[in-house]
């Protein structure tokens, strides 16, 4: 990984150093080799956490979104952006991109974020080989989203941004490791994420919906087995017992009071319930991308209170301005912290 | 092998018994230990409105979790069953389940679309119910509009085309799905599961299935009559085409409500009325009460041990298949070869 790393600093330090070179070489993290034009001005991002990798670091190379934004969601980020067209997604999970209209927008580089495995890589060959546009496939892991950051912003050209917004995910990460790593195991509060309207859906261990838990250290009570998302029973729920539920769902945190069952359990009668917000993108889960990071300090205090101390309305105002490019106004920040379940009871 | 009809009385007590000695169990196990003198008491104190004086916890899980799931899975697997035999013998095929006028997958596209606009689950469960309603009623208007010498093969025809159109219409549904919240939702739908089951949903659930299974409990010598011949019903007095409507509204009501608590189950409309004419006979008086109590029966045990066997619970539908598929091979090997 660390080579990987390495070598790609080297190349985009090569590339900037010699503006006469063409074309460099790039191997993504499936250890494809890539070769990438000199300057790369049109990016088509394949899917949603690539997406917002490229609204950090380079947005006016975007070209476009693989969906519309929603109302709700357009107003925080700027308006040129928010804009822009639909092209749908690429990603092996269902494509909805048509390859003549990506191609029409004349991308120079596609980029994907997520999954590095055979099924995704071999889909990049593919792509490849048939648009002849370079495609380049990166590590979506919560964990790895410095190395991202300084990976594409080394793949878009603009490596200062890049060291930018990768020294600032690495400060949040490695502050919340070093507060967490001094807390006991006893005192790490044991944690259900109930997605889906009942509530009823959740991550296993290891699944990429609940790697801001395993990151802070919390106890997945679904975490002895591993696995991607899962139904389970009620009845587990009040077996596993969780001191703090936590949910992307309004419909379920409206419910969860009501229902006499969810009652019996712990996190809910301590009122520790808590529903993630979802504007412009998910602080907890989807799409798993850097967008998680402002997650992650939200669901700090939340886990361990008194411990962090984060000025929350601060740190999004930040986290915003830095992921998509505009500053919310104190209004705004009000508004989605002051959604029911958003803040601590 | 097929039991005489003066012992039928005394074979249904008997298949009673054995699901309410079924019951019993259900309500004894589960992934939360309960001891059963416990299961007791709290049952009990709910009979009287006392308090069982157990934790709160306990309260729950048998009354909340474990008593509303154990209901649902009886009533769907019931529901199932009567509309599966109903529609066996209304279209004289042992091989028609429930589903063959589309109602499933009317069901499945109402709850798609109803998870796309993000609605809460009581909202989900009625877009379901509507959707199956209004696929079996498309199915019914365009038969009756083309009419034809055959009115049930025009009817199963038009099921077949109206359910793929239903069927497209729920791979749109996914297609435009968020892949990463609604689409996990849908597909998690679509299997089927009890896990939801609460307290609040069993009286529309309850309700519809009571209702029709007690008007086919009504039409029973009718419905016997109109599966010998058209001809010969029409001979008795009897309308076939407003009896063929009456079997079909209560059959999808009966469907439609199961499907949208517990999502599409396959196998049990389809393997338990057959498994039960084997036992009793084609004659609706005694195949109706026996499908019931097998499928109830089939359902609740299938139910138990989705839930009971890993901390992750496994689709009542997928354990249906697979048990239901050898079962199924082994009656129909029984069933032809004696027949030779």
């Amino acid at each position: 990984m660390k080579s990987v790393r390495f070598v790609a600093v080297l190349l985009a330090v090569l590339a900037l150093a010699s503006p006469a070179l063409a074309a460099r070489e790039f191997t993504d993290d499936a250890g494809r080799k890539v070769t990438l034009p000199d300057r790369i001005e049109r990016v088509y991002a394949a899917g949603p956490p690539a997406s917002v990798l490229v609204l950090a670091l380079a947005p006016d190379k975007l070209i476009g979104w693989t969906r519309h934004f929603r109302d709700d969601e357009s107003q925080w980020v700027p308006k040129k952006y928010a804009e822009l067209p639909e092209l749908g997604r690429l990603t092996g999970r269902g494509s909805t991109a048509n390859v003549e209209v990506v191609l029409k927008e004349k991308p120079d580089v596609i980029v994907d974020v997520g999954s590095t495995r055979e099924t995704y890589a071999s889909l990049a060959d593919r792509v490849q080989s048939q648009t002849g546009i370079p495609y380049v496939l990166l590590d979506g892991h919560l964990e790895t989203t410095p190395a991202q950051l300084e990976k594409l912003a080394s793949v878009l050209g603009v490596p200062e941004r890049g060291k930018e917004l990768s020294a600032y995910a690495s400060r949040i990460m490695g502050e919340l490791r070093d507060g967490i790593a001094a807390i006991p195991m006893d005192k790490r509060p044991t944690i259900y994420y109930a997605r889906g309207p009942q509530g009823l859906q959740t991550g296993l261990g290891g699944s990429i919906n609940v790697e801001a838990i395993e990151l802070l250290g919390a106890k997945n009570v679904a975490g002895g087995e591993r696995g991607g998302l899962t139904n389970v029973g009620l009845e587990q729920v009040v077996l596993w017992d969780p001191e703090v539920i936590v949910t992307n769902d309004p419909n379920f945190y409206r419910d969860v009071w009501k229902l006499p069952v969810w009652n019996s359990v712990s996190a809910v009668r301590s009122k520790r319930v808590y529903l993630s917000p979802h504007l412009p993108f998910g602080w907890f889960d989807f799409p798993p991308g850097a967008n998680r990071l402002i997650g992650l300090i939200w669901l700090s205090d939340i886990l361990y209170p008194g411990t962090f101390h984060h000025d929350l309305k601060r740190e999004v105002a930040r986290f915003y301005k830095l992921f998509y490019q505009q500053e919310p106004t104190a209004a705004q920040v009000d508004s989605l912290l002051a959604e029911p379940g958003v803040s601590p009871r | 092998m097929i039991l005489p009809r003066t012992r039928f009385p005394a074979g249904i007590a008997i298949a009673l018994v054995l699901l309410l000695v079924l019951v019993a169990w259900s309500f004894t196990v589960g992934r939360f230990a309960v001891a059963t003198g416990d299961v007791i008491r709290v049952l009990w104190a709910s009979l009287f409105g006392e308090e069982s004086g157990l934790a709160r916890n306990v309260d729950a899980i048998v009354l909340q979790v474990r008593a509303p799931r154990v209901a649902a899975a009886l009533c769907v697997g019931a529901a199932l069953a009567a509309a599966g035999a109903a529609y066996q013998n209304l279209f004289r095929n042992p091989l028609v389940s429930p589903d063959i006028l589309g109602v499933s997958a009317g069901c499945a596209l109402g709850a798609g679309l109803a998870v796309l606009a993000s609605l809460p689950i009581e909202a989900i469960q009625a877009f379901a119910f509507v959707g199956g309603l209004i696929a079996v009623g498309l199915v019914v208007a365009i038969g009756t509009w083309i009419g034809g010498r055959d009115p049930i093969l025009t009817l199963v025809l038009t099921g077949v085309v109206v359910g793929s159109l239903f069927g497209a219409g729920i791979a749109l549904v996914k297609y435009v799905a968020d892949p990463y919240n609604q689409l996990p939702a849908i597909t998690f739908w679509l299997l089927g599961s009890f896990t939801g089951a609460l307290p609040r949903d069993l009286p529309a659930t309850l309700l519809p299935i009571a209702l029709s299974v007690a008007a086919l409990w009504l039409l029973r010598w009718r419905i016997d009559v109109l599966a010998l011949s058209e001809d010969e019903a029409v001979s008795l007095g009897i309308d076939a085409k407003r009896l063929r409507i009456a079997i079909i509204v209560a059959a999808t009501l009966s469907t439609a409500s199961a499907v949208s608590l517990a999502g599409t189950i396959g196998w049990i409309g389809l393997l338990v009325p057959h498994a039960a004419r084997m036992l009793t006979g084609a004659a609706f008086a005694r195949l109706l009460p026996l499908s019931i109590v097998l499928g109830a029966g089939f359902m609740l045990a299938v139910d138990t041990a989705c839930r009971t066997m890993f901390a992750t619970e496994i689709p009542p539908g997928v354990v249906t298949a697979f048990v239901g598929t050898p079962v199924f091979i082994v009656l129909l090997a029984v069933a032809f070869r004696r027949s030779q």
